[in-house]
């Protein structure tokens, strides 16, 4: 059962608990550097049992407070928890201010609590590209329990999905005209809609409404995302926020879908992976100026160019 | 996994310890990091040197930046400094913005911070020397 002997010494130092170690190898893994990768391969098989929720939803809606809230709430429970809070990088400098982390106010000394921020380095979607494996360093370094904040954008983050086991989407009262625009994108991602801000005028008419759009776009799966009113301000509705989370991890296990959702996400990754690698390929093909030349001169359109291509290299094969 | 090509971003913490209440000064500078491409976390107003110190190793910082304008300098950053080097192989470089007299200038460099900036320092100044600092001059 234990496949210790063979991981590398990073991978070991990780396993042992060593900040430090994991501080570095999540850099690595955002940059893409060689020793993250093999400790990336090693750990794998040690990974896939964390619960990883992310928090979704637009600018300033208090994603950042609530972790903060939910982070009180799990530790009071004696839960470890890591956090990783995503934010824009400019894409003039590509720099990139990381403000999500004034909102934590962890207790300094806490060793069940690990922060960490990335910056989304020109990837869209509300993640940074190597997200995904940054929380599985977390993982295997001891935390079954990591919270994802997106990016934030106006849109919704759909991205969220190819990596949380749990998406919250977090919206406030107010948002009317805002949810028309989400809808189509909110009801596929979300498991747990979260009404934030809710000591502010509107919030029960917001619930309401919500409730109301999510009871008509139930899908087939058979969980309703429930409506949870929350506010950070004074702490109300976060252990509800955080009991509707973990009701919709029991679910998961007791529907079957946890290994159906694990199997999406997985394909997607795979495919993806495959995708970027195809990509660089192509791109770098020989035969590419001698295909676009007839495209440029308009002879042929650039669908049937690159249906040629691809029946080419389905020969080669 | 396609390679990056791109050196990786400087990665610089930005804090302001000490309790008087405005960040403005510190803002600039973490904006003027930015656009000079690096990765600025921002840790915010009231932080205590342990979490400072914390949030530096969580986010494998190459580099601290610490503004101080309350006249505390003396109490805050030597215990910066004295927790940075506690943790094991913790040698981030630290800089300093704020109104520090020359003979407290003295003493923290000779604690270690690496770079003091005054009131009247250029953005352009602290942008070269952060870069400079972290090891990436260019
Ligand atoms: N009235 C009220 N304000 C709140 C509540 N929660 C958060 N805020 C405020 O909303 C603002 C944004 O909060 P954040 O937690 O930074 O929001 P965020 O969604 O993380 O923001 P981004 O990461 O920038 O998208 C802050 O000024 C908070 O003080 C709440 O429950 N009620
Ligand atoms: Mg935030």
């Amino acid at each position: 059962m234990s496949p210790a002997p063979r991981l590398p010494p990073a991978a070991r130092a990780l396993r042992a608990g060593d900040r430090r170690v994991l501080a570095r190898l999540i850099t690595e893994t955002e940059n893409d550097l060689p020793r993250a990768r093999a400790v990336l391969r090693a750990i794998y098989p040690l990974t896939g049992r964390a619960r990883i929720v992310g928090l979704t939803g637009p600018l300033g809606v208090g994603k950042s407070s609530l972790i903060n809230a939910l982070l009180l709430h799990l530790r009071q429970r004696g839960r470890r928890v890591a956090v990783v809070a995503v934010d824009p990088s400019s894409p003039f400098s590509g720099g990139s201010v990381l403000g999500d982390r004034i909102r934590f106010d962890t207790a300094s000394e806490d060793p069940h609590v690990y922060v960490r921020s990335m910056a989304s380095r020109g990837h869209t979607g509300g993640l940074a590209r190597t997200t995904r494996e940054v929380v599985r360093l977390l993982e295997a370094a001891g935390f079954d329990l990591v919270l994802v904040e997106t990016v934030g954008s106006g849109q919704v983050d759909v991205e969220v999905r190819e990596i949380a086991t749990t998406s919250v989407v977090v919206l406030v009262p107010h948002l009317g005209d805002e949810v028309q625009t989400l809808k189509a994108g909110l009801f596929e991602i979300a498991d747990v809609f979260c009404v934030n801000k809710a000591d502010l005028p509107g919030a029960d008419r917001a619930r309401r409404d919500l409730s109301e759009l999510a009871a008509l776009g139930a899908p087939a799966s058979g969980w309703r995302p429930p409506v949870v009113a929350t506010s950070t301000s004074d702490g109300t509705g976060i252990p509800e926020l955080w009991e509707a989370i973990e009701a919709h991890e029991r679910y998961l296990d007791e529907s079957g879908r946890r290994l159906a959702e694990e199997r999406r996400r997985l394909t997607n990754e795979v495919v993806t992976l495959a995708e970027e690698r195809f990509r660089t390929h192509l791109a770098r093909d020989r035969s590419l100026a001698r295909r676009i030349a007839p495209v440029l001169a308009r002879r042929i359109d650039p669908e049937t160019a690159a249906r040629r291509w691809w029946a080419e290299i389905q020969r080669r094969r | 996994m396609a390679p990056r090509k791109k050196q990786a971003p400087i990665r610089v913490l930005i804090a302001k310890p000490g309790l008087d209440g405005h960040d403005r000064g510190a803002k600039v500078v973490a904006r003027a990091l930015r656009d000079a491409g690096m990765e600025v976390i921002y840790a915010g107003l009231r932080q205590t040197p342990e979490a400072i110190v914390r949030a530096a190793m969580e986010e494998d910082v190459d580099l601290i930046g610490v503004s101080i304008l309350s006249g505390a300098h003396m109490a805050l950053v030597p215990r910066i400094l004295t927790l940075l080097r506690e943790e094991r192989g913790g040698r981030i470089p630290v800089f300093l913005g704020g109104i520090i007299p020359d003979e407290d200038a003295r003493r923290l460099r000779k604690l270690g911070v690496r770079e003091i900036f005054g009131p009247g320092a250029s953005l352009e100044e602290i942008v070269t020397s952060a870069r400079r600092l972290a090891g990436r001059a260019s």
